[in-house]
């Protein structure tokens, strides 16, 4: 059973309760901060409007309840990258509660939905962590708004876990709530694991996987981690409960901390910041600016242009990609070759020129291989993929008498290949096809060079 | 409600207040009279009362997503005990801490 | 000084001279800021001679509690823990006074952090009361409070979060007034109790605490807990008593520790507003008994959080001796906070934790609820409250240190205005053993306007002026 608690940094401009930038990525360290997020003496907490809207948004995204009355709590703890010594986040009254997310045919229960803020960062130059002499505080990421889903112990499998982080980088993508970059730290996932002998009800005793940086990571961890506590299990052994680090470079969980030591967090309603109150009518408008989720969008491209669906997979990653695959299909391309198109060369041509491109290829103005090299060619000068064909003079040999004459010649001079094909060796052909593409420089509209080697050599 | 010296302890730890040798004792007795002062919290009847967390209703009231200057790192880092290249240093941190 | 009798440097210079006079008798200021005074003062008269905007507080002297932070200027909060911090920003009640021209003498003593009621818990050295320096001035401002007292400075600025301004204002016989909670920006506060700390002036004369708190108050975009409202302290300042109804708490006058010459100096403060024309009401405020508990759960529960961000990582001081970052927090922390501090940190984290929760502070945040429904109840039938503003005069130093509890009862008759979030003024009603007597008028929240007025008219009927 795997529950999971993803934190995601929302995409705002300024910081949660401050007006810091959130752009802080490669800057100096301690450079994009102020007496507020470094928690300097009699400062005040001012919340960001646009980073509450964002959490309502992927609450509604996520079928959640929205709480029409909601509130900020100080959690309590001494840490050097929480500079006050608490972070303002959410305790009793969640923002939003009771959504799910959809894994195919699998619906996962989202528990709770809340905001609150991101901590600075610790480096330890050098060492590691427990051998350090000294630590060095950077607290640019201090008070970055930072969201956290919480689901229900509703995952079955590692490839579960995977696809449920991926599926809500999707719909976090969609609602423009969060870059969700895991590797620039913008989505970062914990898992809580255990497992129980099939058919029992009773919940196992469960660890919480933390230090996952990726997708992959995130599978492999959770992987390793119930194979463990099978493993212990079975060998007579108990399952601890427990905070696990995901070691990258050793590939497994390592024990971080017990939970022996729980720590209280001495919650209580965070008095610097008033109630909020989510009114329904403002909740409402949101709802209805909901753009089209990801799992919507698949079902729509895989009944509006019958695509396969892994090419729908491929296309819903990103919704720049689907916009672009409707635009171009839009600007007259056949569906599945510009699916084909955008998912093996992942243009960067808008969708006329690539709509014109494909055209070129269907036409068979160019074959395959030339559209490629005009792709490229399109893509770095700037020019529409016809004018590159014409400048290069590229258009493929699609004349029969011309192509006819470049067959003849390829067969009398592999006099073994083509008795080979004779013979009823049809290999031979391909090595036949690969002299006449040679003869014109790439030129030749293959398909028909292959009609005419046939009927010249059957004859 | 009267503390005892592990009680005192224990929540010295949580909000690390280094006690000195006999502090336990004498936080113990002080805390304890406050306490059976506060005590008289219980002779009120409350269970049809909502919580006051703020008297004064102000209701929502959020800012703009609006960035401002930061304060230049110099300026961030003048008040610190110790700092390197840019950072705010401290001491090794034991994972042990309870 | 608008006519130009008295140049601001004059008036700088007269105050530093009583200042020189008077500190080593009473050590109000835990540190001056005379050259910033110099400049503000000269920068006051430019502008009085027609280079840039005049105010009424422009040219003023003021004594600001080392609660609040000026810009560049060291600002302690009274404790070790924050010695030599220069904050990089100002609070906003302190930018509003600079912005209005006036001249900053300094950083007053009080209460480390504001917990306590005579300036004793100062980390730094106690404050003496001007009218008897054996005694206390009160706390915590007890710095301003004296400073203004003594003619050191004109106003002062101080916080209240259980009384901490009206109190010392009562036993140094000086104006003190706390606002509506959300009237003033706690922007910039060094905080003790986030939901009860309020900003508010010491003066002489109620009419220029009406002008100070004019400059201060207002919505701050800063403290989302400050409050867009119209702030006019002035217009009813003079309109006298006439047909108001004040209302007397029994239990107020009853309270426990009352000195019979602080009641019978109030009972003859009554008498003077009901012979100016108020009506007298009776009014109950049954839960008073249980004010000082509560207020002793919520304020060092709030304290206890606020105060976790002294950790000698980022600013103010550290323990060097120690060797992991654990003995760091513990020995910086033990060795920057004194004893008062300490206990009520102890004390907010117990009632916060694991299994107290709700026997504490959710108790606490109800009977919270109770107090200020006593007191919306109580203003059905009244226009404002009046009383004692400490059930004592000052007290002779080191009589209560030993005490937290007997402490703590000089503040049983203001923290329900706290709770309450409601404004209070306390005026000087003449004296007890010799000392002064505040009378403390409440009013509504939001009523800032009314407190004053009933306080001026107090002070018109005594002095007949």
């Amino acid at each position: 059973m795997i529950g999971m608690e993803v934190h995601a940094q929302l995409s705002t401009r300024s910081k949660m309760f401050c007006g810091c930038t959130t752009d802080y990525i490669g800057a100096p360290p301690n450079s994009t901060v102020c007496e507020v997020c470094l928690g300097m003496p009699g400062v005040l907490p001012v919340a960001n409007a646009r980073a509450v809207e964002q959490v309502v948004r992927t609450a509604l995204a996520l079928e959640c309840e929205i709480s029409r009355h909601t509130k900020f709590d100080r959690k309590n703890y001494f840490y050097p990258d929480l500079p006050k010594g608490y972070q303002i986040s959410q305790y009793d009254m969640p923002m939003a509660r009771s959504g799910r997310l959809s894994l195919g045919d699998r619906e996962i229960r989202i528990t709770r939905v809340h905001l609150e803020e991101d901590t600075g960062r610790l480096l330890h130059a050098g060492d590691a962590l427990e051998t350090a002499s000294e630590s060095l505080v950077d607290l640019n990421r201090s008070g970055m708004p930072l969201m956290e889903i919480v689901s229900e112990p509703d995952l079955r499998s590692a490839e579960e876990a995977r696809d449920y982080a991926v599926e809500l980088r999707g719909i976090l993508r969609a609602v423009g709530a969060s870059e969700a970059d895991m590797e620039k730290g913008q989505l970062r996932a914990e898992a809580n694991v255990s497992v129980r002998p099939r058919g029992s009800q009773e919940l196992g005793v469960k660890t919480e996987l933390k230090n996952i940086n990726s997708f992959r990571a995130l599978y492999r961890a959770v992987a390793y981690e119930i194979e463990r506590q099978v493993r212990e299990l079975e060998g007579g052994g108990r399952v601890v409960q427990e905070t696990r680090g995901w070691s990258e470079s050793e590939q497994r969980t390592f024990s971080q901390r017990s939970k022996e030591f729980a720590q209280d967090y001495r919650y209580f309603p965070e008095p610097d910041l008033p109630p909020l109150e989510l009114r329904p009518d403002w909740v409402a408008q949101l709802r209805a600016s909901l753009p089209e989720l990801p799992g919507e969008l698949r079902g729509r491209l895989a009944e509006q242009y019958a695509l396969s669906k892994f090419d729908v997979e491929q296309l819903s990653q990103e919704s720049a990609t689907a916009r672009l695959f409707e635009q171009t299909v839009a600007a007259g391309a056949p569906p599945k070759q510009a699916a084909n198109w955008i998912i093996g060369n992942a243009p960067t041509l808008d969708a006329q020129r690539l709509a014109e491109l494909i055209g070129l290829v269907v036409a068979g103005t160019i074959n395959r291989e030339q559209g490629v090299r005009v792709l490229e060619e399109a893509q770095a000068s700037g020019r529409a993929p016809g004018e590159v064909v014409r400048e290069q003079g590229l258009a493929q040999v699609s004349d029969e008498a011309q192509l006819g004459l470049v067959v003849e010649q390829v067969i009398a001079e592999n006099p073994r290949a083509a008795a080979d094909f004779r013979s009823g060796k049809q290999q031979a052909l391909g090595a036949l096809l690969a002299r006449v593409k040679e003869a014109t420089g790439g030129s030749a509209n293959m398909r028909l060079a292959a009609q005419l080697l046939r009927h010249r050599l059957i004859q | 409600m009267t503390l005892t010296r592990d009680e005192v302890r224990h929540v010295a730890m949580l909000a690390r207040l280094g006690l000195e040798p006999g502090e336990e004792d004498f936080y113990a007795e002080q805390l304890s009279a406050i306490l059976a002062h506060i005590d008289r919290l219980r002779e009120v009847d409350t269970d049809a009362i909502e919580p006051t967390a703020q008297v004064v209703q102000v209701g929502s009231r959020l800012r703009e997503d609006l960035p401002e200057p930061s304060l230049p790192q110099e300026r961030a880092l003048t008040n610190a005990p110790e700092t390197k290249d840019g950072f705010f240093v401290v001491k090794a941190i034991q994972e042990s801490e309870p | 000084m608008k006519r130009r009798e008295l140049s601001a440097v004059e008036l700088l210079e007269d105050c530093l001279g009583v200042i020189e006079r008077e500190e080593p008798r009473i050590h109000a200021f835990v540190r001056l800021s005379e050259e910033l005074a110099r400049a503000q003062a000269e920068e006051a008269d430019r502008r009085f001679s027609g280079d840039g905007q005049v105010g009424p507080l422009t040219g003023i002297p003021v004594a600001i509690k080392d609660v609040l932070c000026v810009e560049n200027v060291e600002t302690t909060a009274g404790s070790q823990i924050l010695r030599g911090f220069r904050p990089p920003y100002e609070s906003t009640a302190v930018a509003r006074l600079r912005a209005q021209g006036a001249v900053f003498l300094g950083m007053t003593n009080c209460d480390e952090f504001a917990m306590g009621s005579s300036t004793e818990n100062s980390g730094y050295f106690p404050t003496r009361n001007p009218h008897d320096p054996s005694r206390v001035p009160g706390g915590s401002s007890g710095g301003s409070a004296a400073a203004v007292a003594a003619g050191e400075a004109v106003f002062g600025l101080g916080t209240d979060t259980g009384g901490s301004i009206r109190q010392p204002a009562a036993l140094c016989g000086v104006v003190g007034m706390k606002p509506t909670y959300g009237r003033v920006s706690r922007y910039g506060l060094i905080a003790f109790a986030s939901s009860l700390d309020q900003i508010g002036p010491f003066t002489r004369m109620v009419g220029d605490a009406a002008l100070v708190l004019q400059a201060i108050a207002g919505w701050d975009r800063r403290d989302a807990t400050s409050v867009d409202r119209p702030v006019d302290m002035l217009s009813s300042l003079e309109r006298g008593v006439e047909g108001l109804r004040l209302g007397l708490p029994r239990e107020y006058f009853e309270a426990e520790g009352m000195e019979p010459g602080v009641r019978a100096a109030v009972e003859r403060a009554v008498l003077t507003l009901e012979r100016a024309g108020a009506e007298l009401v009776d009014v109950r405020l049954p839960h008073t008994d249980y004010g000082l508990a509560a207020y002793y759960i919520i304020a060092p529960a709030e304290a206890s959080s606020n105060l976790a961000r002294f950790d000698g990582v980022r600013y103010g001081a550290r323990a060097e001796s120690a060797g992991n970052l654990l003995e760091t927090y513990l020995q910086t922390r033990r060795g920057g906070f004194g004893p008062e501090v300490r206990r009520r940190i102890m004390l907010g984290t117990y009632a916060l934790s694991a299994g107290y929760y709700d026997a504490y502070y959710l108790k606490a945040q109800k009977v919270r609820t109770l107090i200020a429904q006593d007191f919306e109840r109580a203003f059905e039938s009244c226009d404002a409250i009046v009383s004692a503003t400490s059930p004592v005069v000052a007290f002779p130093i080191g009589a209560k240190v030993a005490d937290p509890l007997a402490m703590y009862v000089c503040d049983v008759l203001t923290l329900g205005g706290n709770l309450a979030a409601l404004p209070g003024v306390s005026i000087p009603c003449g004296t007890s053993e010799g000392l002064p007597v505040g009378l403390q008028v409440l009013a509504p929240q939001w009523a800032d306007g009314m407190a004053l007025r009933v306080a001026r008219a107090y002070e018109a009927a005594s002095n007949g002026s």
